[in-house]
């Protein structure tokens, strides 16, 4: 090989080095500013809770009282609200986005699998102020009408369960956000199980029916095990969503901060009421005190996920450990 | 030099086909297919299939890929039935009985009618649960029993001795031979009448080939057995009864020693002597 051909040669070469090298510092930098943002926003927000959280300490998180006059604040009523309107909806949510995925991918006829999987990706494009709005003006009235009045006679007298479906009916309060959440992280849930549920084998699911397996026993005992780390993934991704929804949620709510032994009373969520008191907060302390909340939330949905990722990582360890 | 390793084989199976011949002669018609035609959608798969199935032996489906013999399988447990568009016409008897009337139960049809696919498909669940699977859906049964009834057919499977000590391992953590030893034992396990195997050591290594040749051997005392292989060699090996299918049609059907030494039909002959296919 002659000279010129070997400086070319080289110089091409320093050039893909060169190259390659600059990707790798770019792919770094990337990686660096998440980490970068995320420690800036954890100490923004706990530098600006920390005149609320150096008052009230440990009180923030227990108690109840949100009292702007006297300057009284604790996230106890956020908190519980945020948890149990986000549970509620889990348990409406889950059960449905099961049916529905299990519909569109084993029993429903090829003409209809399409219209019904475009509409549930169609649900999750619909911003959540139209689900807050419809929440109003559309659900509440009939909660209040209809089903809040039925379920208070139904339910209202049982023991045990029966505190929580007494009270006037408000139409608006913890049972019609959840139910609003429900429906807004239905499409999330179910598109992901529907997703997972495709990916198990043709053939594994036809073993179960070669065995005189239903469509049920084949789903449940079958496709359900098979794909269950998806299944807790979705799930997980809806209840993230349910958790931090501010919109829909500060539309129904009713924005009281008080733990009310009664679903259908108001109450008022982390995200709810600093979307709500944020733009009318005087004083430093009653904004501290709303930037503390957010710390709250902050903390509730990390701990969701760390949850999550350690289910996974239990689910897959089993399932490694018997390779 | 396939012709001379076929003889071989065929002598073999001649060999102990003098006890199957008599065997065949006493075995009734476990399953009767008569004027069969298969469709996907349009196109039509299987034309104007007749054979019967004899009971408490083992018939094997030879012919190229595409010719339909899966697709005949499927059939005789109604499999076809889980996609849209699928449809069997004609009349396949089960001990006289038409499971192609609407009136089957299929689930009821698949505890009789057993399949093991061409790849092992263990259960996300314990070796314990895949093999009590179909027996769980099938009846009632207390746990003793269902104890007793895995470990016979995982005997019958010929996987016990290697699976005992690991019964609630998942069944996925098996190597590929045994898998399909459990897909084996899963399917005996429902005491079902007759066996379908639709090429069942295509994804196997040599050793786990002949694992399940032999468990296929001492099955065909106590069922129909149906397979069908891409192999040849296994056809002459395991079966009594051989059926050649060419693009959808039986060509020829009968005792494996004459489709493999004497064929009537020149396409069958071309393609046992390996000049095409």
């Amino acid at each position: 090989m002659d000279q010129l051909s070997l400086a070319v040669e080289s110089s091409h070469a320093r050039r893909q080095r060169l190259g390659e090298r600059l990707f790798a510092s770019a792919t770094l930098i990337a990686a660096v500013l998440v980490l970068a943002l995320l420690g800036g926003v954890t100490i923004a927000l706990v530098n600006g809770a920390w005149p609320a959280l150096a008052r009230f300490q440990l009180g923030f998180v227990t108690r109840s009282i949100w009292n702007p006059v006297t300057e009284q604040f604790g996230a106890l009523a956020a908190v519980y609200g945020t948890i149990i309107t986000s549970l509620i909806a889990m348990l409406i949510a889950v059960p449905v986005s099961f049916g529905v995925a299990v519909f569109l991918t084993e029993l429903s006829p090829r003409w209809l699998k399409r219209p019904v999987g475009v509409a549930i990706e169609l649900l999750a494009a619909v911003p959540s102020i139209i689900f807050g709005i419809w929440g109003l003006f559309v659900l509440a009235p009939i909660l209040q009408e209809t089903v809040e009045p039925w379920l208070i006679g139904l339910l209202g007298p049982l023991p045990a369960i029966g505190p929580l479906f007494r009270g006037p009916p408000y139409g608006i309060g913890v049972l019609t956000a959840a139910l609003v959440l429900a429906i807004m992280v239905l499409p999330f849930i179910s598109s992901v199980m529907r997703d997972v549920f495709e990916t198990v084998p043709d053939v594994l699911k036809e073993s179960g029916y070669g065995l005189g397996a239903t469509t049920w026993e084949v789903v449940w005992q079958v496709v359900v095990p098979h794909s269950r780390v998806g299944i807790v993934g979705g799930i997980m991704l809806g209840l993230g969503r349910a958790l931090g929804e501010t919109m829909a949620v500060t539309f129904v709510i009713g924005n009281a901060h008080r733990i009310s032994s009664s679903l259908l009373a108001p109450g008022t969520t982390i995200s709810a009421s600093i979307a709500n008191e944020f733009t009318e907060a005087v004083g430093s302390l009653y904004t501290s005190s709303l930037i503390a909340l957010g710390v709250l939330l902050f903390l509730i949905t990390f701990s969701v996920i760390a949850v999550a990722r350690f289910m996974l990582l239990r689910l897959e360890r089993r399932a490694l450990s018997s390779v | 030099m396939i012709r001379a390793l076929q003889e071989v084989d065929v002598a073999r199976s001649a060999r102990n086909g003098a006890g199957d011949a008599q065997a065949r002669e006493a075995a009734r018609a476990k399953i009767e297919v008569s004027h069969l035609d298969f469709y996907y959608g349009a196109v039509r798969a299987l034309r104007d299939v007749s054979l019967t199935l004899p009971d408490r032996s083992i018939t094997a489906f030879i012919g190229p890929s595409g010719c339909g013999k899966s697709t005949l399988l499927r059939v005789l447990n109604r499999m076809y039935t889980l996609y849209p568009g699928h449809r069997a016409t004609g009349e396949v008897l089960l001990d006289g009985e038409n499971i192609l009337a609407q009136t089957m139960d299929v689930a009821r049809l698949r505890f009789r009618v057993g399949m093991v696919f061409q790849k092992p498909t263990p259960f996300p669940m314990s070796v314990f649960d895949n093999v009590a699977f179909g027996v769980r859906l099938a009846q009632r049964i207390s746990r003793p029993a269902l104890v007793e009834r895995v470990e016979l057919a995982l005997r019958d499977a010929a996987l016990w001795d290697e699976v005992k000590d690991k019964l609630s391992q998942d069944g996925r953590s098996l190597s590929g031979g045994q898998q399909q030893r459990l897909c084996v034992a899963r399917t005996v396990a429902v005491q079902p009448e007759v066996l379908l195997f639709d090429e069942p050591t295509a994804a196997l290594d040599p050793i786990s080939t002949l694992r399940i040749e032999e468990t296929l051997q001492s099955l065909r005392e106590r069922y129909c057995i149906a397979i069908v292989t891409h192999n040849l060699q296994q056809a002459a090996r395991v079966s009594s009864v051989t059926a050649f299918m060419y693009l959808g049609e039986l060509i020829e059907v009968g005792s494996t020693e004459q489709i493999f030494t004497a064929p009537k039909d020149r396409r069958t002959d071309d393609y046992v002597t390996g000049r095409f296919g």
